[in-house]
């Protein structure tokens, strides 16, 4: 620190402390769970998952859909369904700005991305959460999105998958958030009626009521390694129970144990696990 | 009786409390003082009906949460005949934070589940405070799936703070439990009437509350997360949890606004808990009423009705 800015009052002075956290962002990144420091482009390729410990980060909507289909004949489904503050809600700060913080910091409209594809040759939808848009939380537009990717494997006769990644219903929607729960889960008997699969992958994290409608209504249910998965979050648990919970609670493998998912899939190998799980509920030759 | 006056009613408790006191000298006394008893029993009608007009959203949270509010039980003796209790999930347990089973309503059988909370300290931990545990819901599901292979109606009560949230409930499912109950309720082949009789917490209420038409009791709440909860996670402090509830909007009269309720029953002038057998005749004509509507649609048609009811909901722009 120098005379000057030791000079300047302490406001200003954090002011520009952050102004210059911010500049060099983006070129290294560091493993949130073995500390190493990672080339971002290496760790991109990897599907954001750490070289050194196999560590699963979150992967935004986007990279996700992108590493998962095959790159010909994308077409994205719903991208015109955009949100509106309906309540004219208002907690400290006001929904509508809390949207357009969001959709600046993430170039999204909303927590939900739907598109349909190819994985290996396969046709589908995919589904997938983008978390850094206010916790992945489900609002209107995530379940009308949701339910257009239902509709579009009705019309197309093609199997649906969804990438989960979601703290739960969006407060900021009141009860419209809660009957999205309703709403999305009501859209899936339609798919289950027609005898088309869905696959849900459950990733870090799956809570509330995320976890409470589609993402628990999957033919087969698919979690990343150490995924924090759940109804109620470990937090509000811990302060009801009033004990501390057990090492690894609410993780996939604690999941698998429990007999409430079919398998831990390495992010890796999920276009290949899933490929060949459809091939065979359809009835079609391994991709 | 002791009415177990809220903080926003100290007005009405102190009149109620001097006409007590006017009473108490009344019967010892020569003097005849009823014409004072009842003028003053008119102001404290008028005194409620005033407060009672411009309830905060936050204060209609209190009334839905009244220790003294009728609870489902207290419905089921007063608006159904010949109750037969169904018990367990056939899986696990017998969760009694969650109560089912055949009964008739003027004579026609139906199904009825509902949210139990406890009256005393005893009970209250036996029904852990109405919040049901998976295999609750389960049991429920089981009721439901019953309901449609013997053609019974559905009418399902709400009144919960919301779904267990505790390490065994986690790990045998409550994710599951309610979401299957979501899907199943979206597709069953019989009528079902929903009403929120007292707290309609998240998605441990969404769980029993999938439904044809859906009711709501004039002082319950239903919303997505508890005032407090909202509080405490947007507003960083679980004390602004009334403001939280005013920007939820969580009472029958706004939501019926929002056109997310059907039908709010009346209550009694004070509260349900002021007069439960009134509250019961209303609540029962209510459910006779719809019921009788939507048993005249063939049942293809009903759940067609029921499945866009559920698409629309929703606000965005296109």
């Amino acid at each position: 620190m120098n005379w000057f800015t030791k000079l300047l009052p302490t406001r200003i002075r954090t002011e520009s402390s952050t102004e210059r956290k911010s500049v060099p962002e983006g070129l290294w990144s560091k493993c949130n769970s073995c500390s190493a420091v990672l080339y971002r482009a290496d760790l991109e390729r990897n599907l954001d998952v750490c070289p050194k410990c196999d560590h699963h980060m979150r992967i935004g909507a986007r990279h996700r859909i992108d590493s998962f289909l095959d790159p010909e004949d994308r077409v994205e489904v719903g991208s015109n369904l955009k949100p509106v503050d309906a309540l004219k809600f208002r907690d400290l700060k006001k929904y509508k700005d809390r949207l357009l913080q969001a959709q600046k910091a993430t170039g999204e409209d909303d927590a939900l991305v739907v598109m349909k594809g190819k994985v290996k040759g396969v046709p589908l939808v995919v589904a997938s959460f983008e978390f850094k848009f206010m916790g992945g939380s489900m609002g209107s537009v995530v379940g009308e999105r949701f339910v257009r990717a239902v509709n579009t494997c009705l019309e197309e006769n093609i199997p649906l998958v969804c990438f989960s990644a979601s703290g739960g219903a969006r407060m900021q929607e009141a009860l419209f958030s809660l009957m999205q729960m309703a709403k999305t889960s009501a859209a899936l008997t339609k798919l289950s009626q027609r005898h088309l699969p869905y696959i849900s992958v459950l990733t870090d994290p799956t809570m509330g009521g995320v976890s409470a409608s589609f993402a628990m209504l999957g033919d087969i249910h698919i979690a990343e390694p150490n995924a924090l998965i759940g109804f109620a979050g470990p937090r509000v648990i811990e302060q009801t129970v009033r004990e501390t919970l057990p090492e690894g609670f609410q993780r996939s493998e604690f999941l698998l144990e429990r007999g409430a998912i079919d398998m831990v899939v390495d992010r890796r190998d999920l276009r290949d696990k899933v490929a060949n799980l459809l091939s065979m509920m359809q009835h079609t030759t391994a991709a | 009786m002791n009415l177990n006056f809220l903080d926003f009613e100290q007005p009405i408790a102190e009149l109620e409390a001097k006409i007590e006191e006017l009473r108490y000298v009344g019967s010892d006394n020569e003097i005849n003082i009823s014409e004072e008893i009842t003028r003053l029993q008119t102001k404290s009608r008028d005194l409620t009906r005033s407060i009672f007009t411009g309830l905060k959203a936050a204060q209609v949270a209190q009334l839905a949460r009244h220790p003294q509010r009728p609870y489902f039980m207290d419905y089921i003796e007063r608006i159904f005949e010949d109750f037969e209790e169904l018990h367990g999930d056939r899986a696990y347990a017998d969760d009694k934070a969650i109560v089912g089973g055949m009964a008739r309503i003027d004579g026609k059988p139906i199904m009825i589940i509902g949210q139990q909370k406890g009256r005393d300290t005893k009970e209250k931990v036996q029904r852990n405070f109405g919040m049901p545990r998976p295999e609750g819901y389960r049991k429920a599901l089981r009721l439901m799936e019953m309901a449609e292979k013997f053609k019974l109606p559905l009418l399902t009560f709400i009144d919960t703070p919301g779904a267990y949230p505790g390490v065994g409930a986690e790990e045998r499912g409550q994710s599951e439990a309610i979401a299957r109950n979501l899907f199943v309720m979206s597709k069953l082949q019989t009528p079902i009437i929903s009403t929120v009789i007292g707290e309609g917490g998240s998605g441990g209420a969404l769980a029993i509350g999938v439904c044809d038409r859906l009711l709501m009791m004039q002082y319950s709440t239903y919303s997505v997360i508890s005032p407090e909860g909202c509080a405490s996670i947007l507003w960083k402090s679980a004390e602004k949890a009334a403001e939280a509830a005013e920007a939820m909007g969580l009472t029958a009269d706004r939501l019926k606004e929002l056109e997310l309720v059907d039908t709010v029953i009346e209550e009694p002038l004070g509260g349900a808990h002021r007069d439960v057998d009134i509250t019961a005749q209303n609540m029962k004509a209510a459910l006779l009423q719809t019921l009788e509507h939507l048993q005249t649609l063939p049942t293809d048609k009903l759940l067609e009705q029921r499945y866009s009811r559920l698409m629309q909901f929703g606000n965005y722009t296109e």
